[in-house]
């Protein structure tokens, strides 16, 4: 059925570097695949252990939020007023400043990072569940990019022709477009029609959806461009040729030899996508497009932090720090799966 | 060279009236009427359809874009309004403001140089930062610069724009107090001279060139390190010419291709990074402009912010690709 996929997966170009090295073990660990080969590369590597875990903690986090939070008793959108021992949390005259913890953030061993100015509704638990928000509204963006991104660059790539001029043209247009900016604009847009058409209230499950939508439409072009180029050099290889003369169709020959090839770059590019759409989606929601309240969001947490910048600097510094190792943590482990899976691109 | 530049406006214009058409159906033919929009609560019946006749809702979609874009074609504008009440809207017409009733082009103009401004000192700040990292940590590769330089611009490509804002905003603004909280009359270069001027953009600069620089950094060094391994590096090298002459003649112009490319393409992202600094740093410029058309359900503003940036990301291209052309003569013949 594989009509020697797995043989022909990945031709390893980038041995050189990597032989020296590996001369000594050579002799046992002979006939490994490719793929076997980057894993035991990644295992080696102290940065993407590291990061692996750090994701990993993130991801249980998000999938255990409701779990965690019941460990600290603060629903995220409960609106606390008073301690356990019955005195005020905020500073009512003081424009609801919180009393006490480290500047001015109300952190107590009750609420451990403190609450929220004027609402005290508790940041622990709030930043608890804007994982869940970040990781799903990236996952899913991340998802439909992907998908489209595969299934264009490879038509693109494999019927060549006016398809692929057509299709290449639009990759250009959408590489060129300030699409935070279309996006911005248009998810009010579609999450009116999205109203209209499903029937369904402008709520932040539709807002998710929507987001979901839009950063996986405006995201999947250069995705595809590379997916293009290396559909162009798969087609004219020698096992694809056997398999069309034995009368295998396009779709065979797409998705059952080109896009198992494939399956190293798309790794590499959808963790490196994960980061950018947790970033644009914090930031959409940091703009006021985005996740709506009550639902607890990063990007909507800077933004109702930032007013408070002078007098409780750590309620902006969770929600940021959050953002930032999330992100940089899926950045480092992409880097490195590229590194493992093509050590001739190096860390540039 | 004539011909190549003919042949890339006659592409840019086809681009821009796809992106125009693509825009203008999405935003209006959104089932939530227009019309609801301006009337807000006070709409009926009788409300609605006068709105419809005022702004020509009611005509079918094609004839609506083919107005609007009568308006931005035509050297005259296009007549607005409802009959009696006809006005003269000036080339190039986007329309009125569903809020405020004024001309959009009218606002995008007072808005754009807040963010030329800002986008250029970015660029500027980035290329140079970049491209100088780049080269240093390539040039002694292995070496602690080189692994400062690589480290950093990990670390920088990771700093989402919103955190390493307020990051920056927090440091110097609020707690070292070194630079005044902003201020937008200090945008004016002109007005308030340069000191206040700098005091006003420095860290929107630094804000929106993290990102960039950080990739800029990496791109440079990549490139820099395979070129210095080329065969021709070695003839140069060979043929006794200096270091410098090598390093900056033969390595680094040839390595520098490809970043004007990607300089093109970054255009348009740093639109978008500017929409995210000038709310940071309250800075009244197009991103602040489109965020608070958004946020005001306004029309004719969001989409003539969209077709503006869009035009502006265009013509961009177009320059980076003639400029690309004179570096480099194999693009003229493909």
């Amino acid at each position: 059925m594989t009509l020697g996929v797995s043989e022909t997966q990945s031709p390893d170009e980038g041995l050189p570097t990597d032989a020296l090295v590996e001369t000594a073990e050579a002799k046992e660990i002979e006939g490994r695949s490719p793929g076997e080969i980057a894993w035991a590369r990644l295992r080696r590597d102290k940065i993407a252990i590291a990061s692996a875990i750090v994701i990993l903690l993130i991801i249980l986090v998000a999938l255990f939020a409701p779990l965690i939070v019941k460990l600290n008793g603060f629903p995220p959108d409960q609106f606390n007023k008073l301690n356990a021992n019955g005195d005020p949390l905020l500073n009512t005259r003081d424009g609801g400043i919180p009393i006490g913890g480290l500047w001015g953030s109300g952190t107590s061993s009750e609420h451990w990072l403190g609450v929220e100015p004027q609402n005290g509704r508790d940041v622990f638990s709030r930043l608890v569940y804007g994982t869940r928000v970040s990781l799903l509204v990236a996952l899913g963006g991340t998802i439909i990019a992907v998908v489209l991104g595969t299934v264009i660059g490879m038509v693109s790539g494999y019927f060549g022709g006016w398809v692929d001029t057509l299709l290449s043209r639009l990759m250009d247009i959408m590489l060129s477009f300030p699409s935070l900016l279309f996006v911005m604009a248009l998810t009010p847009v579609v999450a009116s029609r999205g109203q209209d058409l499903l029937g369904i209230p402008d709520d932040n499950k539709l807002r998710m959806g929507v987001l979901m939508f839009v950063l996986g439409f405006f995201g999947w072009a250069y995705l595809a461009r590379i997916v293009r180029g290396q559909t162009l050099s798969l087609r004219e290889r020698e096992f694809v040729e056997a398999a069309r003369s034995l009368g295998a169709g396009p779709n065979y020959v797409l998705f059952r030899q080109v896009l198992p090839n494939l399956l190293p770059t798309l790794l590499v590019y959808t963790t490196l996508l994960l980061p950018t759409n947790i970033t644009a989606e914090a930031a959409l929601s940091f703009l006021g497009v985005g996740i709506k309240e009550p639902t607890a969001s990063w990007g909507r947490m800077i933004a109702d932090a930032s007013a408070w910048i002078e007098s409780n600097p750590l309620y902006l510094f969770f929600p940021g720090t959050a953002l930032f190792i999330t992100v940089l943590a899926f950045n480092l482990l992409g880097d490195s799966v590229r590194d493992a899976l093509d050590p001739r691109a190096g860390r540039s | 060279m004539g011909r190549y530049l003919i042949r890339r406006l006659i592409q840019a214009v086809f681009v821009l009236l796809v992106i125009s058409a693509i825009t203008f159906f999405l935003f209006w033919a959104t089932p939530a009427n227009p019309a609801l929009l301006i009337c807000g609560r006070n709409c009926n019946a009788e409300t609605v359809a006068q709105v419809n006749a005022t702004y020509g809702f009611d005509k079918p979609l094609v004839v609506q874009y083919g107005q609007y874009m009568q308006g931005l074609v035509s050297p005259g504008g296009r007549t607005i309004g409802s009959e009696g009440n006809e006005r003269n809207c000036a080339w190039p017409c986007f329309g009125e403001s569903y809020q405020n009733g004024i001309p959009v082009w009218n606002s995008i103009k007072d808005a754009f140089p807040a963010t030329l401004w800002l986008a250029l000192g970015a660029a500027v700040l980035w290329l140079l930062s970049g491209v100088m990292l780049g080269l240093i940590a390539a040039l002694r590769k292995g070496k602690f610069i080189d692994k400062f330089s690589v480290g950093l611009a990990l670390f920088g490509v990771s700093f989402p724009t919103i955190v390493f804002g307020y990051l920056l905003l927090f440091l110097f603004i609020v707690k070292l107090k070194w630079i005044p909280f902003p201020d937008t009359a200090n945008a004016a270069l002109f007005t308030v001279g340069p000191v206040k001027w700098l005091q006003f953009y420095i860290l929107p600069w630094i804000t929106l060139a993290l990102v960039f620089a950080a990739l800029y950094t990496r791109i440079t060094r990549a490139n820099m390190i395979d070129t210095m391994n080329e065969d021709y590096i070695r003839t140069a090298r060979a043929k006794g010419l200096g270091e410098r002459t090598v390093v900056f003649k033969h390595g680094l112009r040839s390595a520098l291709t490809p970043i004007v490319t990607i300089f093109g393409l970054d255009v348009g992202g740093l639109l978008g990074g500017a929409v995210i600094t000038e709310q940071i740093f309250s800075i009244t410029g197009l991103g602040k402009f489109s965020i608070d058309s958004v946020l005001s359900n306004d029309l004719p503003a969001i989409m003539g912010v969209v077709l503006f940036a869009a035009i502006f990301v265009v013509l961009a291209n177009i320059v980076v690709d003639v400029l690309y052309a004179v570096i480099d003569p194999r693009v003229r013949l493909s």
